[in-house]
């Protein structure tokens, strides 16, 4: 019989620190940034996340339930389950984006992966930070009240790049 | 696979420590678990292992964090409470179940 095995949790206060900066408003990219930021936090990751430019519509209150998926310019993209392409060229018809995104949308629910707004809300409630970018909030004039109540604040990219030190950094 | 001594039993464990047999866990050895990584066992902490036991038997895999809150009814901020920093692996752990495979 083998001596006894404890798993290896990590102290109690590790120091690392995760940045994850959030730049697209797109459905499909605002996920990656949420995944890693909630799986950083299940580790005992101390994590900071800041939005910019079209990463904003995802604290925004009137934007962050309508991101969208669109395939034009994704040659990537292909049918769910199929090696099958729909040329560029036919990406732009009409109600392509509408169709893609809710196909997006329900294969990320039937993984039980929340919304964006959700996902936001268990990584707050996981410990993590939200902080928006001073320049993004200028340009789109919106303010603290506009944006989830969970927002710690508007700041500078100097002021989040001072209070990240130490941390590893993300830009998605 | 190592074999270990837990609460008077042998079990099977992996090279984590894990347990890799469902049926052979029980109370005791829960509780010997948790005092391994110093979390002292409470209602609530009971409440969300016994659902991780249940939902195993079910679904064949164990909860995630997620799971835990919209199926087991414990919010995400109580389980941090609860299994401070690594909730998920460390109810896992006790509750004699492997590590969730979800990323979410």
């Amino acid at each position: 019989m083998t001596p006894s095995i404890v798993p290896n949790f990590g102290s109690e206060s590790t120091d690392r620190k995760l940045a994850i900066i959030c730049s697209k408003g797109n459905l499909d990219m605002a996920y990656p940034g949420l995944i890693l930021a909630n799986a950083a936090l299940g580790e005992g990751v101390e994590t900071m996340l800041f939005f910019t430019f079209w990463g904003f519509d995802m604290i925004t209150k009137s934007r962050m339930n309508d991101l969208q998926f669109s395939p034009a310019g994704n040659t990537a993209m292909h049918l769910p389950g199929h090696n099958m392409h729909i040329p560029q060229s036919m990406m732009p018809a009409p109600g392509m984006t509408a169709v893609a995104t809710h196909m997006l949308k329900k294969q990320i629910a039937d993984l039980d992966v929340p919304e964006v707004p959700d996902f936001l809300d268990q990584i707050v409630a996981a410990g993590g930070h939200l902080w928006a970018c001073r320049m993004s909030a200028d340009m789109n004039k919106l303010e603290m009240n506009d944006l989830r109540d969970d927002v710690e604040g508007i700041i500078s990219a100097s002021d989040f790049i001072e209070m990240t030190e130490g941390a590893q950094l993300l830009f998605i | 696979m190592p074999v270990i001594r837990i609460a008077e039993k042998p079990v099977n464990v992996n090279e984590e420590g894990f347990m890799t047999q469902y049926d052979e866990w029980n109370e005791e050895i829960a509780k010997e678990l948790a005092a391994q990584i110093e979390i002292p066992l409470t209602e609530e902490h009971w409440k969300i292992i016994k659902f991780l036991r249940e939902d195993f038997k079910v679904q064949g895999e164990t909860a995630t964090s997620r799971r835990v809150q919209t199926v087991g009814g414990v919010p995400v901020k109580e389980q941090f409470a609860l299994f401070p920093k690594k909730p998920a692996k460390k109810m896992a752990y006790i509750a004699g179940l492997p590590k969730p495979k979800g990323c979410v």
